[in-house]
């Protein structure tokens, strides 16, 4: 197998960086515009440094709820107007709610970029809500979490291991919201959020396509340039996980599950700015035990070398404003017990802490993120999602650009010592998904 | 999202070229047709490859031996196993996919301009000679199976299931492409070696490539990729008539939301009138403009997070569905107030404003949907599946525009039948019984 590294030396990347233009406005919003002449077409991103971890206290799912209003009526903007606009020239749109940020976009033909621009700075300042607006989105939300949560037994796990896992921070509450404090979300909570938050100083401007950036820029200042900076904007300081001593572990009954499976988390670092290596290592490490079915640690040890899974994978997303997880799944094969899966689980990361890293591996995972780099370029939409999710997520322009060069760089050594670090089961919630008790014999 | 990406391929990938694209026509020197979109300025190449048939060739007794076969090709090779095919393809950054449809199987790779040989190897060895060892059929086929069961919990694989076992019966379309457990237990290595003769053959294949790749340079690896797969192919079953009339079947599963799926007979792609019924489905229960059942269903009463229609027309029978979920205490008026739609619109059709906004949005959107080389090589090769010429990009619109609203109102009075329009309803619906 190590003669196939010989081929990796014929593979000469360039490196690429994209054409990225930023500016600020005088109210404070950042704008980041980047180039790609392939087509005439713009992807018009608008996001805020607002999401579900920033909700108030018993207002759970507000972010998101919020987000379906901003397609209501304005001051002069009929409900639905916008989206009827953005069809009628063709274009899609939707928006989205995280932990970190609410994002809107739009993707049409490039002309149509100040058409855009104007109903979205619009909505930035100008909702009117109605009564009947409230309660019939409500019922539309309450519904989505039905469609994804409440008849989805591994969404309802899921729920369970991050309420598990962050006892203190807001990432242990579900960004769609606790299904009680969705039935009394009223105006008041959506209008509190929406005025504090909707301001052009926490709003960051993507725009990415077939533009030119000083017209970016003079079309900003026309559009989102008058709106005024929210004086009262509150710094981003979250009530933070205490250091986890005790290992927490649950099992998760529901008759809808079929297959029972097992998932780890662990709270671990994320990107920040200026010091990235960290999440970096991560990323090799979640790569290393999981990311491939056949080159991976487990899936090598539970699927090859044995006969223990049907599913064995690792997860890791360094992008989070605040501490994060990194997250094991193993699906136990036909006849074995779910412990003596996870025993298995343990076994093979202890194997791996204890022999160390083959560095063919490492190279290979190395070609495959610069190839990355390449792929990823046929995708523009992408690339500005990772601007405004790094934005919004208190990483820098810069940040987001040295990514690439940080990950090229990360060593064995340091993958294995963030490994040590974050793969400790006291710092760690273990979820059983059992479809009743029987099934944990 | 204030709305939900529904995770429905519908097989109109003939609906999302571009008019921005420029298609070459190529035949290989060994007589294989491909279409190809130049692209430079990334050195890499996307190849969609279809090969016509798909699970509806499962020979009897045998479901799921296709999924299964085209599930394994990436399992090993040659003299390589698995794991040495695994390494050697990630080492090379390349990515292929190998997937299973009712009415074809797909073939997809992307890979790097400067490995490019390499990678094609390959996926030559990949297509041609597949192993099939006995460890890696344990081994997926137990992967399959944990499948199969996490879909008999399903509420949305159960209202599929369900309808398509009433409509179709015993035609490979009334069942699942994935077998059962029975059949795939009772698949062997000889099996899978028969579903690959029958499913990857050069007689009924449709190539499409976009990327840093000349003509001339297609050509050869087209060739080189499929030149020793046979020409011959097995014959296709029957066409079938989508045989369930009006109703509602409910299937009892504890869950607190209902999914429905709703739908009756459909209209063939190639029918003059396609374009006609394109519109009206739009302006029913498509995404692109607010459609009415959103309007009424969402919008003005909250029933639901999300309601949509679509027509599906598959090369044997032809389809019109939709579906909707909503709480369980709600499903009945989400139904009742489709119902009342579906006859609202097949009665008295859609206004003169509807149409043209229809046709802004649907006109507008066809040149945006040049969105990367992988996109594109699989519309070229969704083109020619459904026996499109290149010029179509070029008229699209134009096909659009020249339907009248006397077309398509006396399309939605012919095609939507209120009266054979059959709900299945997956949960504990309250106020809904069933019809049988």
């Amino acid at each position: 197998m190590r003669l196939l590294a010989a081929a990796l030396s014929l593979v000469a990347f360039s490196a690429t960086a994209e054409d990225v233009t930023t500016y600020q406005l005088d109210n404070g919003m950042d704008i980041v515009v980047i180039e790609d002449h392939r087509a005439p077409v713009v992807v018009h991103m608008l996001w805020y440094r607002a999401g579900s971890a920033d909700e108030p206290v018993g207002s759970s799912g507000v972010a998101h709820y919020l987000e379906h209003l901003l397609f209501k009526a304005t001051e002069t903007v009929e409900s639905g107007e916008f989206q009827r606009v953005v069809a009628a020239n063709g274009g899609s749109d939707n928006a989205f709610t995280s932990y970190d940020y609410t994002g809107y976009f739009q993707r049409v033909a490039a002309d149509r970029l100040p058409l855009m621009m104007q109903y979205e700075a619009d909505r930035m300042n100008n909702l009117v809500l109605t009564e009947e607006d409230i309660v019939t989105e409500r019922g539309v939300i309450l519904e989505e979490r039905n469609q994804r949560v409440e008849n989805s037994p591994g969404a309802l796990a899921r729920e369970q291991m991050r309420a598990a896992q962050f006892l203190n921070h807001r990432y242990g509450v579900p960004i769609i919201g606790w299904k009680h404090e969705m039935e009394e979300l009223d105006i008041e909570d959506a209008l509190s959020f929406y005025d504090l938050y909707y301001s052009p100083n926490n709003a960051i401007l993507v725009v990415a396509g077939d533009v030119e950036p000083d017209e970016v820029l003079a079309l900003a200042e026309q559009y989102y340039g008058p709106i005024p900076s929210e004086q009262n904007l509150p710094e981003r300081l979250r009530s933070q996980e205490p250091p986890q001593t005790a290992e927490r572990r649950l099992v998760y009954e529901d008759p809808r599950v079929s297959q029972p499976y097992i998932s780890r988390s662990y709270l671990a670092p994320e990107r920040d700015a200026g010091d990235q290596r960290d999440a970096a290592a991560l990323t090799y490490l979640a790569d290393l035990l999981g990311g491939s079915s056949f080159t991976s640690v487990l899936p090598i040890a539970l699927q090859f070398d044995a006969n223990i899974a049907v599913y064995s994978g690792a997860f890791y997303d360094g992008l989070n404003l605040d501490d994060g997880t990194f997250g094991l799944t193993v699906v136990p094969a036909d006849g074995v017990s779910l412990q003596d899966a996870e025993d298995a689980m343990d076994a093979a990361i202890a194997a791996f802490l204890e022999d160390g890293i083959d560095p063919a591996r490492m190279e290979a995972l190395r070609i495959q993120l610069r190839a990355g780099e390449i792929y990823a370029r046929d995708d523009v939409g992408g690339i500005a999602r990772r601007y405004g999710s790094a934005l919004t997520s208190g990483l820098t322009v810069d940040d987001v650009q040295a990514w690439p060069d940080i990950l090229q760089s990360v060593t064995a050594e340091e993958v294995l010592e963030v490994a040590n670090r974050v793969l400790d089961r006291k710092q760690s919630v273990t979820g059983w998904v059992v479809p009743n008790r029987e099934a944990l014999q | 999202m204030i709305r939900f990406a529904f995770a429905i391929v519908l097989s109109l990938t003939a609906m999302t070229a571009s008019a921005q694209i420029e298609i070459q026509e190529i035949t290989s020197p060994d007589g294989i047709d491909a279409w190809l979109v130049e692209e430079e300025s990334i050195p890499f190449v996307a190849l969609e490859i279809i090969f016509d048939g798909g699970a509806t060739l499962d020979l009897p007794g045998k479901r799921g031996a296709t999924n299964l076969m085209m599930a394994l090709l990436e399992e090993g090779s040659g003299d390589l196993d698995a794991r040495t095919f695994q390494e050697k393809r990630e080492n090379l950054a390349a990515s292929f996919g190998f997937s299973t449809g009712d009415d074809a199987v797909t073939v997809s790779a992307v890979f790097l301009v400067e490995n490019q040989d390499e990678a094609l190897a390959l996926l030559r060895d990949a297509l041609v000679n597949p192993r099939f060892d006995q460890s890696a059929i344990d081994r997926v086929r137990a992967q399959v199976l944990s499948g199969i069961r996490s879909d008999a919990t399903n509420p949305n694989r159960i209202a599929g299931a369900t309808l398509d076992a009433l409509a179709f019966g015993d035609h490979p379309y009334g069942s699942s492409l994935d077998g059962t457990a029975e059949s795939v237990a009772g698949l062997t290595q000889q099996d899978l070696f028969d579903a690959h003769r029958n499913a990857l053959s050069t007689g009924r294949v449709y190539v499409g490539a976009a990327g840093d790749i000349s003509a001339d340079a297609l050509g050869e690896l087209v060739d080189e990729l499929l030149g020793a797969l046979p020409e011959d192919v097995p014959a296709l079953p029957d066409r079938i008539d989508f045989d369930l009339s009006g109703g509602t079947t409910i299937v009892p599963f504890d869950t607190p939301q209902s999914v429905a799926l709703f739908g009756h007979s459909g209209i063939e792609r190639d029918d003059d009138d396609f374009f006609a019924a394109f519109i009206l489905n739009e302006v029913m229960g498509g995404r692109g403009v607010e459609s009415r059942l959103m309007r009424e269903v969402r919008e003005k009463r909250g029933l639901t997070y999300g309601v949509s229609t679509f027509l599906v027309p598959k090369d044997l029978s032809e389809m019109y569905l939709g579906q909707v979920a909503s709480a369980n205490d709600r499903i009945a008026d989400a139904i009742a107030v489709i119902r009342d739609e579906w006859a609202l619109m097949a009665n008295e059709g859609l206004s003169q404003e509807e149409l043209d906004d229809a046709k802004t949005y649907l006109t507008g959107a066809y040149p945006l949907r040049f969105d990367g080389n992988a996109d594109i090589a699989g519309i070229l090769a969704g083109m020619q599946s459904v026996g499109l010429s290149t010029d179509y990009v070029a008229n699209r619109n134009d096909f659009i525009n020249a339907v009248t609203l006397d077309d398509v109102n006396r399309v939605a009075a012919e095609l939507l039948d209120p009266e054979n329009l059959h709900f299945v309803v997956v949960g504990q619906p309250e106020g809904l019984t069933s019809t049988e």
